[in-house]
């Protein structure tokens, strides 16, 4: 049974109780000591995903000049989500992985096994999300789904701490059924809410999202790919280069055999 | 109310709060209230976390918030909104008033009974029709100013068992409370509320009728509120403001409704109810003073501070249970129970008063256990100088905070000037110790230890069992009258375990109460007597302990509602206060959906979801006769039990010393003239024209803006809790202060530029924040900007910065002395200016020790000469009077 999260950041305060629950139950120290520098970017100072931060609250401020607001997130507002990996259903760091390190686990979570890691990032570069970074020991590092606890019967760190159960964690079908219902909520509500992470997303996500604007705006792309997208096409490109390369060298050595043919037969009859 | 009971509410107003800031896991409680339909209203000058959960957000100038409540209740009478069953038989709107009394309208701004000398209101025009004790001949045996050998038994001033309140049933006399009410906010219409707090009209009136339509018999609304009211010169008067308004809607006592009071630390709220205040004793008995005369004695005591009617009337029997547990066999009926022993206040003991008692060299020592003064004092800059002229001083702290160290602030450039004696002795943190936390709605929750300390590390409770044991030794056979006190304390305490300290469970059991001759736990408050045979600590407390072994406190049994299996509320586990007022006068709940507490006819007792605010067997049929005194002088239609009538009051008559009714006055330091009076600010706050402190005047062109303080979730209070821990400082590296587009652009200052913020008192260096979550308002048609700076740095820990209780003036609200840290002025300008701006500030508190030898003699004398003035006039004056000796 596939395991993983429900974030409705329409319930997500912005407290970063899951970025602190997360570096505390994995021992990750803070960035810089923890004198890190205030960025300006609203209330966001930690400003991506990285081999320190496996969880990342993005602040998204859409206050319009007048300060109008009609209703709950109508008009002015201040998004907010806790970006974390997707473990995506199709993972693109999984595909490229050259040591078999990436695997999937039992929970259909996506991990990094740090003894077969030889830090070559091929999985840094293929996540459409950005989320995998290389640390200062040379190996791949990212959200575990805290991979430890789930095999002791317990939630995620992040989930746990979730104050106001905008992080869930659950199995899939039950979480989805949520989210579709809390959709439709927020629909009847006139707001532009949708899931994130459906089969249409790489598969689908274990860490899926109801947000309530485009996927740009909460810095996710619109389409992700896989790194294996262009596979099937280069096979056949391929294919159809080699019978090119294949009917153009049989031309050339037919007429080459033509022309041989026929300066010989010049010799002969002058 | 208690957090769990919003998820009922209907609507949700957060104000003087920003809940999911500050409070978020409380917060899920209103995110439930959400799921299941309810609106949510977030007031407050900024766009905040909160505002962003909210169906609506209203932002108001900072220190305007009377006006824009004052305009609620204007908008209920005049639209008819007001539950009239409810407001008829819970509140006082049909008590008649003194025709002595004249209010703000009449008087501009001012109640009747202002003495401009003094500054301050003699209430007795304040008080019900009729319900004064006629003033007795002066020289009559019972004078209650002939001194302190006053003859005759005490007589208290108001007695409701001889003098009744009168009141008026069709709410037409001129003078009943509700005609009061009406006039009073009379002119606090939706166009005044805008001119005074910024918001439009329509904003406000979009409010108003979302709550009132979310108020009744089937419908209930709340307020959340917290340091954003408090924090003011009227202070008290926000919260009085808002509790007319839910009187008035019926709202309070019932289930999803009345005012949620969102209280600043883990278990603040246990330190008010066994308190570390001056003026209080454990379970908010007021503390004796040695300026009312009638507190020589106890039975003057009770006379002066017990009402004969309501429940309070059972006062005695808490203090008598007090005194025994405290003095044990040394208190005895010859001695008033011990009650000599207590010491007497002087006039006003709190923060501000005993930081300037340090500056005067009055007070030589001082223990800071848990607290942060030099950074998170108010004018902190003020408390860092005062603490260089003490001769001793203890800290007792998890780090080395900046009051730890106060010597190395930077303003102080040469420490070797201080004289002061300093000795840190570390603390245990929670998990190392043992105890209860008593949290925001009444709760007491055990913790248990869950580590042992390391090194010198000492829980408090360590720490005091062992002061007290060496002090003892020290004053053993002494004679001296002054040591008798200390002398006669009990101490039940023995040491336990590897660290030698006494255990947590048998402070409870104190707590809780006991039977004087065999030290039986006391089962509930019921049972406390005032003849000797009872002792208990804090009366609001018993039953958390209420047989050996059992701590309820420790109880974890949660259930889909009251969880009354969950912890201890006090009092008596009850979990909304007055929930008598969720059934109508017959005891029938007001609505199917708003059930709570009803009277059961079969069983003739109340029963419900809650533990019965009420006396359990008390018929809703059943009449009051004042002349009975205690419950029986209230009928079975009084909810609010606590009070001397049973009502709730929508007119202070007393208790208060700003006046009976929230008015609308100017934070001390405004850019804006007072629309509604020409009374401009509290006429009877507290303020100290001392050096280190000197005020902006209205409108001064040199500081225009208004500026709020406040809290960032990542952090906690001054820093010692979070600016010491990287996984927190890396999340909220900077001090920094939002400003809106509109003002950086005035000023020329980029996001996260820097900038220098100042005011008379201090100048500090920090980062911009522009965003438009903050915006210009327009005041009384003035363009007035609004910026906010959180509290949380200093210059020890992780990281540091500005710090922005340097700012703060010393003023503060007159009831309670809390300061105003929420609405003052400042200028900011761009640049890293502090040296070239600290230069010319008209008054910066100079850092080293003023006091020399002269102005030191000339102290101490001159508390002699007010000595020796007390016993000639035959009274002391409080400290504080402005003719006393101390102008503390």
């Amino acid at each position: 049974m596939a395991k993983g999260f429900y974030t409705d950041t329409t319930a997500c305060i912005g407290c970063k109780a899951c970025q602190v629950a997360c570096h505390q139950w994995n021992d990750i120290p803070a960035a810089e000591g923890g004198r890190t520098e205030l960025s300006g970017d609203s209330y966001d100072n930690t400003q991506t995903l990285s081999a320190e931060n496996w969880r990342h609250v993005k602040f998204i401020e859409q206050i319009n000049e007048d300060r109008t607001q009609e209703g709950f997130l109508q008009g002015s507002r201040w998004l907010m989500m806790s970006d974390v990996c997707k473990h995506c259903v199709h993972a693109a760091c999984l595909e490229v992985c050259p040591t078999g390190a990436i695997i999937r686990t039992e929970f259909d979570s996506v991990f990094i096994q740090q003894d077969a890691c030889n830090g070559c990032r091929a999985c840094v570069a293929a996540c459409p999300f950005g989320v995998v970074d290389i640390g200062r020991d040379g190996k791949a590092h990212k959200c575990t789904m805290c991979y430890d606890r789930l095999q002791n019967g317990r939630e995620p760190a992040c989930a746990q701490a979730c104050p106001t159960e905008s992080i869930r964690f659950g199995d899939i079908p039950d979480l989805m059924a949520l989210a579709d219902a809390r959709v439709a909520q927020l629909q009847a509500q006139h707001i532009n809410a949708y899931v994130y992470g459906k089969s249409d997303i790489v598969g689908g996500l274990n860490a899926f999202y109801v947000l309530v604007d485009e996927p740009h705006v909460y810095g996710l792309p619109e389409k992700p790919e896989l790194a294996s997208k262009n596979v099937d096409e280069g096979f056949a490109l391929s294919g159809v280069a080699a019978a090119a390369l294949a009917v153009t060298g049989l031309v050339s050595f037919r007429k080459s055999r033509m022309d041989e043919k026929a300066a010989a037969e010049a010799e002969d009859h002058p | 109310m208690f957090q769990q009971d919003l998820q009922n509410a209907d609507c949700i107003i957060v104000m003087g709060s920003n809940m999911a800031e500050c409070h978020p896991v409380g917060f899920r409680w209103v995110m439930k209230a959400r799921e299941r339909g309810a609106t949510i209203i977030h007031i407050d000058p900024r766009f905040t976390r909160t505002s962003a959960m909210s169906d609506q957000h209203v932002a108001i100038r900072s220190g305007s918030d009377i006006a824009f409540l004052g305009g609620l209740v204007n908008y209920i009478i005049q639209h008819d909104r007001w539950f009239k069953e409810y407001v008829h038989a819970y509140t006082n709107a049909s008590t008649i008033v003194s025709s002595d009394f004249k209010g703000a309208e009449e008087l501009d701004g001012l109640f009747s009974g202002f003495d401009p000398a003094k500054r301050e209101y003699a209430t007795t025009s304040w008080a019900y029709d009729g319900t004064l004790a006629p003033p007795p001949r002066a020289g009559s045996p019972t004078n209650p100013n002939g001194g302190h050998a006053a003859a005759g038994p005490p007589t208290p001033a108001v007695d409701f068992r001889v003098r009744p309140p009168k009141t008026d049933p069709t709410l037409q006399h001129p003078r009943c409370v509700f005609q009061i009410l009406k006039r009073h906010y009379a002119r606090y219409t939706p166009d005044m509320v805008s001119r005074v707090c910024g918001c439009s009209p329509e904003e406000f009136e979009r409010v108003a009728k979302t709550l009132c339509d979310n108020s009744g018999r089937e419908r209930t609304s709340s307020f959340c509120y917290a340091v954003g009211w408090t924090q003011h010169t009227v202070g008290v008067q926000y919260i009085r403001t808002a509790s007319i308004v839910q009187a008035l809607l019926g709202n309070m006592g019932r289930p999803g409704g009345g005012i949620l009071a969102l209280r600043g630390h883990a278990s603040i709220q246990g330190s008010t109810d066994v308190p570390t205040l001056y003026h209080l004793l454990p379970g908010y008995l007021p503390s004796p003073s040695a300026a009312d005369p009638q507190h020589d004695t106890l039975d003057g005591w009770v006379a002066s501070t017990m009402p004969t009617t309501g429940w309070w009337a059972n006062g005695r029997k808490y203090m008598v249970s007090l005194l025994k547990m405290w003095y044990g066999d040394a208190a005895t009926p010859e001695n008033q129970w011990g009650y000599e022993y207590l010491p007497k206040s002087v006039g006003d003991h709190s923060h501000i008063p005993m930081f300037k008692a340090m500056s005067d060299d009055v007070i030589k020592g001082f223990m800071c256990i848990g607290q942060n003064p030099a950074a998170g004092g108010q004018n902190a800059i003020y408390n860092r100088a005062a603490m260089a002229h003490l001769d001793w001083f203890v800290v007792r702290d998890l780090f080395r905070i900046e009051t730890a160290e106060f010597w190395k602030a930077p303003d102080i450039p040469d420490p070797s000037v201080i004289n002061t004696e300093v000795f840190f002795l570390p603390s245990t943190s929670v998990t190392e110790s043992e105890g209860s936390f008593t949290n925001t709605q009444r709760m007491l929750q055990w913790h248990d230890k869950g580590a042992e300390p390391t090194d010198d590390c000492r829980s408090d409770l360590w720490f005091t069992h062992h002061l007290y044991k060496r002090l003892r030794k020290l004053y053993e056979g002494s004679a001296d009258p002054r040591d008798a006190a200390f002398l006669a304390m009990t101490w039940n305490l023995d040491i336990d375990g590897p660290m030698q300290e006494p255990k947590a469970l048998d402070v409870l059991a104190e707590i809780n109460g006991w039977t004087t001759a065999d030290r039986v736990p006391v089962q509930t408050f019921l049972d406390l007597k005032d003849d000797g045979s009872t002792s208990c600590g804090v009366w609001i407390y018993t039953g958390v302990a209420p047989a050996p072994g059992v701590n309820k406190a420790q109880a974890r049994v949660a259930d889909a509602y009251t969880s009354l299996g969950w912890g201890f509320a006090w009092p008596a586990n009850r979990r909304t206060l007055y929930n008598r007022a969720s059934a109508d006068p017959d005891g029938k709940p007001w609505s199917e959906r708003k059930r709570y507490v009803w009277w059961d006819e079969t069983q003739k007792k109340w029963v419900g979801y809650d533990v019965p605010d009420y006396p359990a067997t008390k018929a809703p049929s059943s009449k009051g006769d004042w002349a009975k005194g205690g419950m029986d002088a209230l009928d079975g239609s009084t909810a609010f039990i606590m009070q001397r009538d049973g009502k709730a009051w929508l007119y202070a008559p007393s208790g208060l010393v700003d006046g009976p009714l929230p008015a609308h006055y100017e934070p001390w330091e405004t850019g804006v003239k007072n629309p509604l009076y020409g009374t401009q600010q509290n006429p009877v706050a507290k303020v100290w024209n001392i050096v280190g402190n000197r005020y902006i005047d209205a409108g001064d062109p040199n500081y225009p803006i208004v500026i709020t303080t406040y809290r960032l979730t990542e952090h906690h209070l001054s820093g010692p809790m979070s600016r010491w821990s990287p996984w927190l400082t890396e999340l909220q590296p900077e001090m920094f202060i939002e400003i809106s587009p509109e003002l950086a652009a005035e000023k020329g200052i980029e996001n996260v530029g820097w900038c220098t913020v100042y005011t008379p008192r201090a100048a500090i260096e920090c980062k911009a924040l522009v965003t438009r979550r903050l915006k210009p308002f327009t005041i009384a048609g003035q363009r007035i900007h609004q910026a906010g700076a959180p509290f949380h740095w200093s210059w020890a820990g992780v990281v540091t910065g500005g710090n922005a209780n340097d700012l703060i003036a010393l003023v503060a609200d007159p009831n309670v002395t809390i300061h105003e840290g929420k609405a003052f002025m400042c200028q900011i300008v761009a640049g890293r200016k502090q040296a070239e701006i600290l230069a010319t500030l008209p008054d910066q508190t100079r850092p080293l020790p003023l006091v020399g030898r002269r102005e030191k003699r000339a102290a101490e004398s001159a508390i002699d000469e007010g000595i020796e003035l007390a016993e000639r006039v035959g009274r002391y004056l409080p400290l504080d009077h402005p003719e006393g000796v101390y102008h503390g």
